[in-house]
């Protein structure tokens, strides 16, 4: 019985990739948005001269002579680019986000400016855009039985902050769970996994500390380091050199102007970078960070129940102690189906934080069918609840991201980050491809996020495939069926190393990996 | 049948020029301007090669025959 073993060794071949662009594909992507801009500037005057109907926002007919707001680049783009393939984000869905989903077909007959809704459901769309990374998005099963029973007990509002009337003993068996599912002393959870990262770096740093942190991470985590006050420096994605040069300039230099040294210096890195697909490089982080008494901050977001051989994240995927990592959060949005955030560490931290938080003394608390929810699903993975439902995910997972980062790879595809990473970015570069990759997914019922400018940099748009524990093997074959046709299709075939297939039996002497180039 | 799969084929050609340039995101008045200004562009191009290339050809051409004439001719004379 072949187990696939998900970073249960520390010594793990760290396989990441990012391919470098084409040059004539970034030629081309150029030629493109070139034209695009024309015609941008062709309708911006045409808007202005009132010569065709303006249906976005502008200013009022007597601040026409102020300082214009809406000429700046976004708005340029948004109005010009955005609008034209906007039909592919946003669209309601009406089923429970599972491995397949139902959608509301709409149609627009102005160019996207407005939709209506034809009033048809389209059923069962293969769902490659969710984070569904252990598939607890039912409304079926062991969780939604006790979520139904808790919502039938407690409602469903709490009325209050944490800090108030609104700690249920329900908040503190989840806290008591969490910390043991991390293995740290104690933890806090949050209603919103957003606020959990910008209202809580201000409480942990201010003036005079220093912030590092990586180039690609997330907004919240951006957000939180400016709400602090502190000085924040960047290093290059998971470039550990670079981050070394900052620290050793940190320590020597110290603060700008006084020389005096910094109060802390906080590391602010992610478990798996949502756009990348990549892992972080954790074993030299931390030991960076002992080498240089600095602290680190981790947002496992996508990380936690995706990665590690029982799913406990990236600390357990890469066989370190996690007492090593000072602030360890995450969310509860990704791999078990609820809404939320928490922060783990050590006691005295997280008893500072209850007091000094905006989110714990602010925030509503958590809903309890949603904690419910968290504390089933986490049963059900430590294996407490007495199944081996939980497990059979994270191996099902795992098997997933193998097969299908191998699959595509094959095709000659360009897919960006670790091998082990179940969120798949497969690079389309070209602005008309973004759009007609979307329409054309759905057509054959497959549901993809695609994302462009301003969440990547402006060539590097890509489709973002996360696999689930629910996609049964003949969902992703039939996924990676259409993929080859779209690809085809639209020549997405953007790779120049092509392997020859490894074959899925067991290594015998005539078996063997060549790579042609 | 090798027309048709030389059509299809021709088809998906337009198909990748379409992406390429952005003309499938076009609304159709602007892929009506847009192919019309590529169009001129390119009869521009083929009436420069046929007017002003052809001449410098057969210039050059003219001057090449001249220089080898004249050598035949200086050749014939010494003999002569």
């Amino acid at each position: 019985n072949h187990i696939v073993h998900n970073g249960g060794l520390y010594k793990r071949p760290f396989n990441e990739a990012f391919e470098e662009t084409p040059m004539l594909v970034a030629v081309l992507t150029y030629v493109g948005y070139g034209v695009l801009t024309l015609f941008g500037y062709l309708r911006d005057f045409m808007r202005q001269w009132k010569i065709e109907k303006c249906q976005n926002a502008t200013e009022r007919e007597e601040q026409k002579d102020f300082v214009p707001l809406y000429q700046d680049f976004e708005n340029f783009y948004n109005r010009n680019l955005y609008m034209r393939i906007r039909d592919s984000w946003n669209r309601p869905i009406c089923s429970v986000p599972g491995a397949k989903v139902d959608m509301m077909e709409r149609v627009s007959h102005d160019y996207n400016w407005t939709f209506t809704y034809t009033g048809r459901v389209i059923k069962d769309i293969i769902n490659m855009g969710s984070y569904n990374y252990l598939g607890f998005a039912q409304n079926v099963g062991a969780c939604q039985e006790a979520a139904a029973k808790v919502l039938s007990q407690y409602g469903a509002g709490v009325c209050s902050t944490r800090q108030e009337m609104g700690n249920l003993d329900k908040h503190e068996e989840l806290e008591k769970l969490v910390a043991r599912f991390l293995g740290v002393e104690s933890a806090m959870a949050y209603g919103m996994g957003f606020a959990t990262n910008s209202m809580n770096i201000p409480a942990l740093v201010g003036k005079g500390c220093l912030i590092l942190s990586d180039e690609l991470n997330h907004a919240s985590l951006v957000l939180g380091a400016r709400l602090s006050g502190a000085t924040i420096r960047i290093f290059k994605h998971n470039n550990m050199q670079s981050l070394e040069k900052l620290l050793k300039d940190a320590i020597v230099h110290g603060q700008p102007r006084t020389r005096r040294p910094w109060k802390k210096i906080l590391i602010l890195v992610e478990g798996i970078y949502s756009m990348e697909g990549s892992i972080v490089r954790l074993p030299e982080v931390i030991a960076l960070k002992k080498k240089y008494k600095s602290y680190l901050y981790l947002d496992e977001a996508h990380s936690i129940g995706a990665l590690g051989p029982s799913g406990r994240g990236v600390v357990e995927y890469f066989g370190l102690n996690p007492e090593d990592v000072d602030v360890m959060m995450g969310t509860f949005t990704k791999s078990f189906g609820a809404a939320g955030g928490y922060i783990g560490g050590k006691k005295e931290l997280i008893d500072y934080l209850r007091t000094y938080s905006h989110s714990a003394v602010y925030a509503t608390s958590m809903s309890p069918p949603v904690v419910e929810q968290i504390i089933t699903s986490v049963k059900c993975i430590m294996g407490e609840d007495g199944t081996t439902i939980g497990e059979a995910r994270v191996q099902q997972l795992a098997e997933n991201t193998r097969y299908f980062r191998r699959r595509l790879k094959e095709m000659g595809f360009i897919i960006y980050g670790n091998e082990d990473s179940p969120v798949v970015p497969l690079m389309l570069y070209m602005p008309a491809k973004i759009g007609a990759f979307g329409r054309e997914m759905l057509k054959r019922n497959i549901g993809v996020v695609v994302v462009g400018f301003p969440a990547t940099p402006i060539i590097e748009s890509r489709a973002r495939f996360c696999l689930s524990a629910a996609h049964t093997k003949e969902m992703l074959d039939t996924a990676l069926k259409e993929i080859n046709e779209v690809g085809d299709l639209l020549q997405l075939k953007y790779s120049r190393r092509r392997l020859v297939p490894l074959l899925d039996r067991p290594f015998d002497e005539t078996t063997y990996e060549e790579t042609e180039d | 049948m090798d027309l048709k799969s030389t059509k299809n084929f021709v088809f998906w050609l337009f198909c990748q020029f379409e992406l390429i340039t952005c003309s499938y995101l076009m609304e159709p008045w602007e892929k009506v301007l847009f192919y019309s200004f590529n169009i001129c562009m390119v009869g521009t191009l083929f009436y420069t090669t046929y007017a002003c290339v052809a001449a410098h050809v057969s210039t050059a051409l003219q001057l090449l025959w001249n220089l080898l004439g004249n050598q035949q001719e200086n050749a014939v004379s010494v003999v002569k």
